[in-house]
């Protein structure tokens, strides 16, 4: 049974993957094992009762009520078996824990964005292991859909609402070098296959360790290096590239100083004042030729972190 | 026994046998000619062929469609077409698919064609209403092809808000399109409901009405019911995008999630829609070439009738995380089970049919094979995708995507072929080769099968689907899936090929080549305008091949204007006592 379930399935790193698993694993051996036995008894049949003359007599029975009891009485039975286990479950993954370490995470078109409580921020979700995570979630934009394939868990992300799922990260075997991935399900555009990040699994101390690290722009660290680590947080990078190459948005190479021109034909220096504008209000003006696909991050980003990223476009 | 007849006297029913000639002297092509005269013309066969054309065409563009969505899987981003482009495709693919080709193939087509002649009747009941039915099609096609030029359409074929409504692309004439596909869809059923309960010929008691007609009529109030949400779905999603008035958007006050209510409150439905005409097929082909009256009759006439109204309660399951609540989940997972029951009794009569039979495996029946070994397997995984938790891992991913080609492709689409290749000779005169039949039919198992089993361990794996780009652990996947897709496509052409050999310079097909005892089996080779030169009396059930076929020849002189041209035969007395004793 396991080695069927890992063949279909990707590695179970949650507490509720393996109550999943083994229902999913049910499900397919009792679908094969009467999928088989009608295969078997059409073979049989076609063989069995092949047409001999074109005067062949055949069968006149039409019906046979203790026959017909069993084969819906049968199913009815095993309906109500996976449907009380699927049901059992499915509430256990609705009720987070009270003790769960809470997350906030923000879907964008194309990037995710979680908010711990110690005021890290990042781009790939970083969790700790042998605790149970509620992460709350909602969207700026149309639907997005939070999907970790290893934990089991789905959640479609909803602006004006928030929605939530809970996992329990099981403690990460030494040797796993495999990614466990946050995919987008839901359709969101352009760059829906792109909304995917990583989850990173830390033991209870380094996963404080890395929360300390992250958590603002620590006194000592370069403004333009905090912008970087903004950079990459807030999820720019997906539609922003730093080596001239063509994204979704224009590429932060060479931009600072740069005469820009837009889709209405107007046109402007790329300064402090323009690249402020273009995070917090991006469909003032759209660079020709590409799409206005930029959500706002009005109300998303402090001061300090707007004037570093503009210090670090500066660099680019 | 008298006492319970017809009529209050039998010998006024002057019943004679009717044998309609093997090539009519004048058949429905040969009555009408010319372009001006198809185009007008009111006959349910001629408009059955007008949509059967249309059909193939937009299965042409659809299937197209789908060769480069595969093409482009061959690897992780790009390969030859842009993201922006692989979602116009994928939108396109879906909805040619659902509005253009399933929805209308099996009821506008072939029941077109067949069903007025099953009944014994000249026509529909509304033959005007049926032409205009086909127009409104027709128009709505044109929407949609407009969309395709002005600047397409990327937001999938369910047109999810608050996406739909903020897109840049023509979101508005492919929805319109939509909306007016809805009203042929609506016609076409009110037509049929009309003609199953006032056009059957004497003697046609529901407990004789060959089981593709209990099917059709099963649909056919599905159609009625449900099309109309669907147009109130996509009217409010064009005002919101024109007025900006807020009923899905939350930016303006609006709620997504009711959207997709909305949306599936007629999708899911539909789903019976594509697939209840397909079960009808499927029983017709099993009984012929099992040459043995159907196990279970009556369950699977009334299943038909039981999933199409269970089938309205059940859209919330795929919402299960979209964030509707969790009592409406639970329920709509049960109610999602209780379909699957009546689904899967049938599937056990049709099998129970084969037992004692005289099975012949003839083109249409290896396809009602492959139907049954596919849409098992689409039901199963059903099974699974309607489990709580297991759903909350599957949905939106890969599995979904198969499970739901198995259903409609490998259900609705093989049980199409089997129909198409049953009555072919019947609305062409020409038969078709057996053997490349067979080989297409085998063809297409096998791609089908590479194509979508894959998509299933990709999806329970994680891949999601409407995704362009992808990680790389599933590229192996994906080009195994994207090679069968090439083995659908040679089987595909090949069916092409002989069909188009076979309407050309095929053989004379008798009128009866597979010895069939539903009336359309009766009519020449191919049938006269009006379809018979007579009133046809049904004595006995549509399956009873044990009855020799003059007992499905009797008939009343009709009040009709032509000479009926076969041979009567005064046999009334025996005939009369049939009828009285039904």
């Amino acid at each position: 049974m396991d080695k069927l379930g890992s063949f279909f399935l990707p590695p179970a790193k949650s507490t509720m993957a393996g109550t999943v698993d083994q229902l999913f694993n049910f499900i397919n051996i009792v679908s094969a094992v009467i999928f088989i036995g009608i295969i078997i008894a059409i073979v049989y049949f076609v063989i069995r009762y092949r047409r001999r003359t074109e005067n062949d007599v055949t069968s006149l029975n039409d019906h046979n009520t203790p026959l017909e009891v069993f084969w819906s009485v049968i199913p009815l039975f095993l309906i109500v078996i996976v449907f009380y286990w699927g049901f059992t479950d499915y509430l256990r993954l609705h009720e987070a824990p009270s003790n769960s370490y809470e997350i906030n995470v923000t879907g964008r078109s194309w990037s995710w964005q979680f908010n711990y409580d110690s005021g890290a921020a990042s781009n790939e979700l970083h969790v700790p292991a042998g605790r149970p995570v509620k992460l709350i979630m909602s969207s700026v934009d149309v639907l997005h859909s939070f999907y970790v394939p290893d934990f089991r868990v789905k959640h479609d992300v909803i602006p004006n609402r928030y929605t939530s799922v809970w996992f329990e990260a099981k403690e990460p075997e030494a040797a796993a070098t495999d990614t466990s991935w946050v995919f987008c399900t839901e359709y969101c555009g352009r760059s829906h296959s792109d909304m995917i990040t990583k989850v990173i699994i830390h033991k209870e101390d380094s996963f404080n360790k890395w929360l300390d690290e992250n958590s603002g722009r620590p006194d000592d660290m370069p403004l333009a290096e905090y912008g970087g680590q903004l950079y990459n947080q807030l999820g720019c990078q997906t539609c922003h590239s730093l080596d001239g190459s063509r994204k979704v948005g224009p590429s932060f190479q060479g931009l600072y100083g740069k005469n820009r021109v837009f889709t209405d034909g107007s046109s402007l220096t790329a300064d402090e004042n323009y690249i402020r504008q273009s995070i917090l209000n991006p469909n003032a003006h759209v660079v020709e030729s590409y799409p206005a696909a930029m959500p706002s991050y009005q109300g998303q980003i402090q001061e300090e972190g707007l004037n570093a990223i503009i210090e670090f476009i500066k660099e680019q | 026994m008298s006492s319970t007849a017809h009529t209050d006297n039998p010998s006024a029913l002057n019943l004679k046998r009717f044998v309609a000639p093997e090539v009519a002297e004048q058949n429905f092509m040969q009555a009408e000619q010319g372009i001006k005269a198809w185009l007008t013309t009111i006959d349910h066969k001629k408009i059955g062929l007008m949509y059967l054309a249309s059909i193939i065409f937009f299965f042409f563009v659809g299937g197209m469609l789908a060769i480069a969505l595969r093409l482009e899987l061959w690897g992780p981003a790009k390969n030859f077409i842009d993201a922006e482009t692989y979602n116009q495709i994928f939108t396109l693919h879906g909805a040619i698919m659902i509005f253009l080709v399933l929805v209308p193939s099996v009821p506008a087509a072939l029941g077109n064609f067949f069903l007025p002649i099953m009944v014994g009747a000249k026509d529909v009941a509304f033959p005007r209403l049926n032409l205009l039915s086909f127009y409104i099609y027709l128009f709505g096609a044109l929407f949609t092809i407009i969309s395709m030029i002005n600047g397409a359409v990327d937001t999938g074929w369910t047109f999810y808000t608050p996406y739909s409504t903020g897109t840049s692309t023509s979101v508005i004439w492919m929805t319109l399109g939509v909306f007016i596909l809805g009203f042929s869809s609506i016609l076409t059923g009110l037509n049929f409901i009309v003609t199953l309960h006032k056009l059957r010929s004497p003697g046609l008691t529901w407990g004789r009405l060959p089981l593709f007609l209990w099917s059709l009529y099963a649909t056919s109030i599905i159609q009625i019911l449900a099309t109309p949400v669907l147009a109130i779905t996509v009217l409010l999603l064009v005002m919101e995008r024109t007025l900006g008035i807020g009923i899905f958007d939350p930016a303006l006050g609006g709620d997504p999630v009711l959207y997709q209510h909305f949306f599936w409150f007629y999708s899911h439905p539909a789903v019976y829609i594509m697939i209840l005409p397909g079960f009808g097929i499927i029983s017709e082909v099993i009984a012929i070439f099992s040459k043995r009256r159907i196990f279970g009759y009556w369950f699977i006439a009334i299943s038909s009738l039981a999933i199409a109204l269970i089938g309205f309660l059940v859209w919330g399951h795929h919402m299960f995380v979209s964030g509707q609540s969790t009592l409406a989940s639970v329920v709509f997972s049960l109610m999602t089970f209780l379909v699957g029951i009546p689904t899967g009794i049938k599937i056990f009569n049709w099998v129970a049919t084969l037992y004692k039979g005289s099975i012949q495996l003839k083109t249409p029946m290896i396809y009602a094979l492959i139907f049954l070994f596919l849409f098992t397997i689409g039901g199963f995984t059903g099974v699974m995708l309607g489990t709580l938790s297991v759903d909350v891992h599957l949905h939106d991913t890969y599995y979904v995507v198969a499970h739901f080609h198995y259903v409609m492709m490998g259900g609705m689409l093989i049980a199409f072929l089997a129909g198409l290749h049953l009555w072919w000779p019947k609305m062409f005169g020409k038969m078709y080769s057996q053997f490349w039949g067979n080989i297409a039919a085998v063809l297409i198992f096998i791609g089908f099968n590479m194509t979508f089993f894959t998509q299933f361990i990709l999806g329970s794996r994680g891949m999601p689907r409407r995704y362009y780009n992808y990680v790389d652990q599933f590229q192996e996947l994906h080009q195994f899936s994207t090679i069968g897709s090439w083995v659908l496509l040679v089987g595909f052409i090949i069916i092409a090929i002989y069909l188009a050999h076979s309407l050309l310079r095929g053989e004379d097909a008798p009128k009866n080549p597979w010895n069939g005892r539903t009336l359309e089996w009766l009519t020449s080779r191919q049938p006269v305008l009006e379809n018979f030169n007579y009133t046809p009396v049904v004595l006995h059930g549509p399956y009873d091949f044990h009855e020799p076929i003059s007992e499905f020849q009797y008939g009343i002189e009709g009040s009709h204007h032509h000479d009926h041209s076969g041979d009567s035969h005064g046999d009334a007395t025996k005939a009369e006592k049939a009828v009285t004793n039904a």
